[in-house]
């Protein structure tokens, strides 16, 4: 079918209509977080008590996406009250459609005026919360598709990418290059069989962002991909998730194929004459299968591994052809880009980083979550004011960001801003947006220790530097923490993590030191008191033993 | 394995390739677009160290020993699998390429059970003469000493992952000049391993020609063949560039 | 002129090493001019003695008593130098790292033995875990490997060391040869 314009807007009537005749919205949280703690009983419960009171035409009763405050879950929000349910169970169905027609005053209520929403800025999560992810409908009534309308309507594909240049995106999946830039490049290759991926293989410990993205709103991914490949002349996209995101990849699914039947994607998409195929690949979880040539390979059928670049994808990618990869992040950011406008886009954030960031907020902070702020926005405002600071009195040691590419970024630094440069500048990475808070109780070489041995299970094993060199300077760092280490093995630590660093083939390995190199610029104090002393600063390592191997 | 970017010469209505000038160790020297800096160096009598590649086999780019820095780069680059721009200037040789290359090489002794003095390829072992060309006299890492079974399996072959450098010519020899692709790479990381067909002993390995490709091949004494004690192994690589050569010559 | 004082060793090794030394054949003699053997397995001397200006010594550190005699020697010397491949890389003696110390003694006194099926307790120095090269845990100062070192290597090692220069063994010798 072709859908036209008027459609999408019937559509979004219809669904709207729908919404308002309902008193009350109840929005269950029905991600991953949640549902690991119950929220689809709560659901369940929560239809029965409104089935057995006859509420049916009054009260809606809808599971969402990602509602951000993961470590108060199960989360319950009332939407049409500005109220939030926070660890609920089963049991209290009752008392929450009870409080729809009460006017007392309970603890769940002004949840908008909390600091952890009240200072976010949601753009990539604008529907994450309030829509259903598995109706496309509700998708559509919040806007959604009327941005690949009109650029297949309105726009050249030139315009498309002046646009995103215009706005200033950058790549969220870690380093940060200009999005439009890329998509120039690939627009501007000779050959004509153009292909789009979407890197949905998110696999930095502690990062839950993208997941969090295609569980809560699919087809805002699926629409910047759509655009994507419109401006740039690709004809078939791909969207390379990891397989251990299974709810991510059903609402894939499942948002795919409403799309296709409503003729957002495949043949002649809105009587424009483009057409574009979005397929799913699965990934099997290998880390470096996030790096873009080993993300290629794996698409391909080939090993996930890396390759020496350049060629980049953009000039020789799937099959050789030109390929632009974005991550989930960078493309969630497109359609409000289009609807909006590059100048609102670039009126968020700094200079050099505009737009937002979403952020997994976890570790030793009090209220860890799933968070999106302006670029520029200080750590101590996301620690503090949206995290509610450090939990049982605990001090502030560290901030970790950039996964084990990133870097641990000390208490001086709390006051600034987070953006790209920023970061680096502190021997840190803003990384996919995984942010790891840490107190007095962490010790520092032992969360390098953690990362190292992360990239060292997690290497391909092709080239010398990262396979054998993780694993030596994770063997170092195991020294260390056991209380084990000469002087001599600081040194030859160093020199080891120089050698990985600048030797490894991609960028697993090319970074996998940033742990090692940030905490040794920062609490170098702490190597030494476990080498020098064998004393443990933060009383986390045992140092008990001093066998020869352990 | 070989996924190498497209073969240059394959693109749509690709001119014949340009001569560029660069500058290799100071040296001003002219090479074609579509040879690397490795093709280019050694036609200058230029040496640079090497492991994995060997002529007639895709290139890899995992043993980093012909990294070479280019100017105006701050990460050295593989010297077999990168190609020259106008003007390029490169340096082979420099100390902090010798460090690592020294450094990449500990590694690599470090890694599994390199006892020369009871192997098989003593004194006709690549990894052994790159020891002594890169003056490498001890390895200050600590050993892994992994335990490995040796495969005996075969009629003709023995195979010693103790040996193994992971550099990946019996696998890209075997898919693609003998194309029976019986070898790959099983795990990841320090757990890679080299087999063959699933994981299966050799010897009973249905896709196997037993042509011995991958033995004379292997830089060290991971693979050899039966009945050759300690220094006797010595591998014949020429057949190589002959075999290819036979084959175009054919084509043509 | 005060003769060089040399003293010679051997720990978890097969003394191959010292047999090479002796390959050195006739020019021993020359060399013997210049230094006073003040250790070795060759003389009768049994404490190490002070003030050594070259210690050769052989073999990886594989028990308890390797260890305890490396760390003597290298406080009582000027230069220490790896001599060999087990001395340098720990070599043959490490090739039962890769197993489990109880599994190793296990197999070799009962499994394989034929007589007196019991692990040795009394009078031998306990193995430790792993064999390990002398660099693991003393400073070394001159490296020269091979299995063994050519006597020519030796020769060069030491009449260098004698004419008072630090020698460049780069070439001169390699792992196993």
């Amino acid at each position: 079918m072709t859908l036209k314009h008027k459609d999408l807007q019937q559509i979004a009537a219809a669904e709207e209509q729908r919404q308002q005749g309902f008193q009350h919205r109840i929005h269950v949280c029905q991600a991953a977080g949640c549902l690991s703690c119950g929220s689809r009983e709560v659901q369940e419960s929560l239809e029965q008590v409104v089935a057995d009171r006859e509420l049916e035409q009054e009260v809606q009763v809808k599971g969402v996406g990602c509602l951000g405050l993961c470590s108060a879950g199960p989360l319950v929000a009332v939407a049409s009250a500005d109220r939030l349910y926070q660890g609920c169970a089963p049991t209290d169905a009752g008392s929450i459609v009870d409080g729809l027609t009460s006017t007392a005053k309970t603890d769940a209520d002004g949840a908008g005026t909390l600091p952890f929403f009240s200072k976010q800025h949601k753009i990539v999560l604008e529907n994450c919360g309030s829509i259903d992810p598995e109706r496309i409908e509700e998708y559509i009534a919040a806007e959604g598709y009327a941005a690949l309308y009109t650029v297949l309507r309105e726009m050249t594909p030139a315009e498309v990418i002046e646009e995103i240049t215009r706005a200033g995106l950058r790549g969220r999946g870690g380093a940060g290059y200009p999005t439009g830039l890329k998509w120039s490049t690939v627009a501007k290759a000779l050959r004509q069989t153009r292909y789009v991926i979407c890197n949905a293989d998110e696999g930095d410990p502690g990062a839950f962002m993208d997941r969090s993205v295609l569980e809560s709103d699919p087809h805002r991914v699926l629409e910047g991909i759509a655009i994507a490949a419109y401006a740039l002349g690709a004809a078939q996209g791909f969207i390379y998730v990891r397989a251990e995101y299974p709810l991510a990849v059903k609402r894939l699914r499942k948002a795919i194929a409403q799309a296709e039947r409503l003729g957002i994607l495949g043949k002649n998409i809105c009587n424009s004459g483009f057409s574009f195929d979005l397929q799913l690949r699965l990934g099997a979880g290998a880390f470096v299968c996030g790096e873009e040539t080993a993300l290629i390979a794996s698409i391909e059928g080939l090993p996930g591994k890396p390759r020496p670049r350049p060629p980049y994808p953009a000039e020789s990618g799937l099959k050789g052809c030109p390929t632009l990869i974005n991550n989930v992040e960078t493309f969630a950011n497109i359609a409000p880009i289009i609807r909006r406008g590059s100048d609102w886009f670039a009126a968020i954030g700094t200079e050099k980083s505009k737009g937002t960031k979403v952020f997994a907020l976890a570790g030793r902070v009090c209220r860890t979550g799933l968070i999106e702020v302006p670029m520029g926005t200080s750590l101590t405002e996301i620690v503090f004011e949206i995290g509610g600071g450090i939990p049982d009195q605990g001090r502030f040691k560290a901030v970790q960001t950039g996964g084990p590419s990133g870097g641990c970024i000390p208490e001086q630094y709390l006051h600034m801003g987070v953006d790209y440069e920023s970061l680096a500048q502190v021997g840190s990475i803003m990384g996919s947006g995984g942010m790891i808070v840490m107190d007095q109780s962490s010790c520092m070489v032992d969360v390098a220790r953690f990362f190292m041995e992360f990239c060292m299970s997690e290497s391909c094993g092709k080239c010398v530097p990262c396979r054998v060199g993780t694993t030596q300077l994770h063997a170092l760092l195991s020294k260390i923490t056991q209380g084990r280490a000469t002087p001599g093995d600081l040194a030859t630590m160093e020199e080891l993590c120089d050698l990985v660093k600048n030797t490894s083939l991609c960028g697993l390995g090319q970074t996998a030191a940033n742990p090692v190199l940030s905490t040794l610029r920062y609490f170098r104090d702490e190597y030494r008191a476990h080498i020098d002393n064998q004393r443990c600063p933060a009383h986390h390592c045992s140092m008990a033993t001093t066998r020869e191997r352990p | 394995m070989n996924h190498s970017p497209a073969s240059r010469n394959s693109q749509e209505n690709t001119p014949p390739p340009r001569i560029l000038t660069l500058q290799i160790d100071g040296q001003d020297l002219s090479g074609r677009a579509d040879e690397t800096i490795l093709e280019i160096a050694r036609q200058n009598k230029i040496h640079i160290p090497t492991l994995c590649r060997l002529d007639g086999l895709s290139g890899h780019g995992g043993c980093r020993l012909c990294l070479v820095e280019i100017s105006g780069q701050n990460r050295p680059v593989p010297a077999c699998l990168t190609y020259p721009q106008e003007g390029m200037v490169i340096s082979t040789a420099s100390q902090r390429l010798q460090d690592y290359r020294r450094k990449i090489l500990e590694l690599l002794f470090s890694e599994r059970n390199h006892v020369c003095a009871v192997c098989v390829s003593n004194g006709h072992c690549e990894l052994q003469e790159l020891a002594v060309e890169l003056g490498l006299s001890h390895v200050r890492y600590e050993y892994l000493h992994p335990r490995l079974e040796v495969d005996g399996s075969h009629a003709r072959f023995i195979r010693d992952p103790n040996r193994c450098v992971l550099c990946l010519r019996c696998v890209r020899v075997c898919a693609e000049v003998e194309g029976a692709h019986t070898w790959d790479v099983m795990g990841r990381g320090i757990s890679s391993r080299v087999i063959t067909d699933l994981n299966q002993a050799w010897g009973s390995s249905q896709s196997c020609t037993a042509c011995g490709k991958c033995v004379q091949v292997c830089p060290t004494g991971a693979l050899s063949e039966k009945g050759t004690s300690v220094a006797e192994m010595i591998k014949h690589r020429h057949f190589l560039p002959q075999l290819l050569a036979m084959r175009t010559n054919r084509r043509e | 002129m005060n003769k060089a004082r040399i003293a010679t060793t051997w720990l978890d090794g097969c003394s191959g090493c010292h047999m090479s030394l002796l390959d050195i054949d006739e020019r021993l003699v020359e060399l013997a001019e210049q230094i006073e053997l003040v250790y070795s397995p060759l003389v009768d001397t049994l404490d190490f003695p002070e003030a050594v200006d070259i210690a050769l010594v052989e073999g990886a550190v594989g028990n308890e008593d390797d260890l305890k005699k490396l760390q003597l020697i290298r406080k009582q010397s000027r230069l220490l130098v790896a001599l060999g491949d087990c001395a340098v890389t720990a070599n043959v003696p490490a090739m039962r790292n890769a197993f489990k110390l109880e599994e190793v003694l296990r197999h070799v006194y009962t499994a394989t033995a034929s007589s007196q099926l019991q692990l040795p307790k009394e009078e031998v120095p306990p193995l430790r875990d792993r064999v390990r090269p002398l660099h693991a845990y003393v400073e070394v100062d001159l490296f020269l490997p091979g299995c063994p070192p050519p006597s020519e290597a030796i020769f060069f090692l030491l009449s260098e060391l004698l004419a008072g220069r630090i020698p460049d063994l780069s070439a001169k010798s390699r792992f196993g040869a």
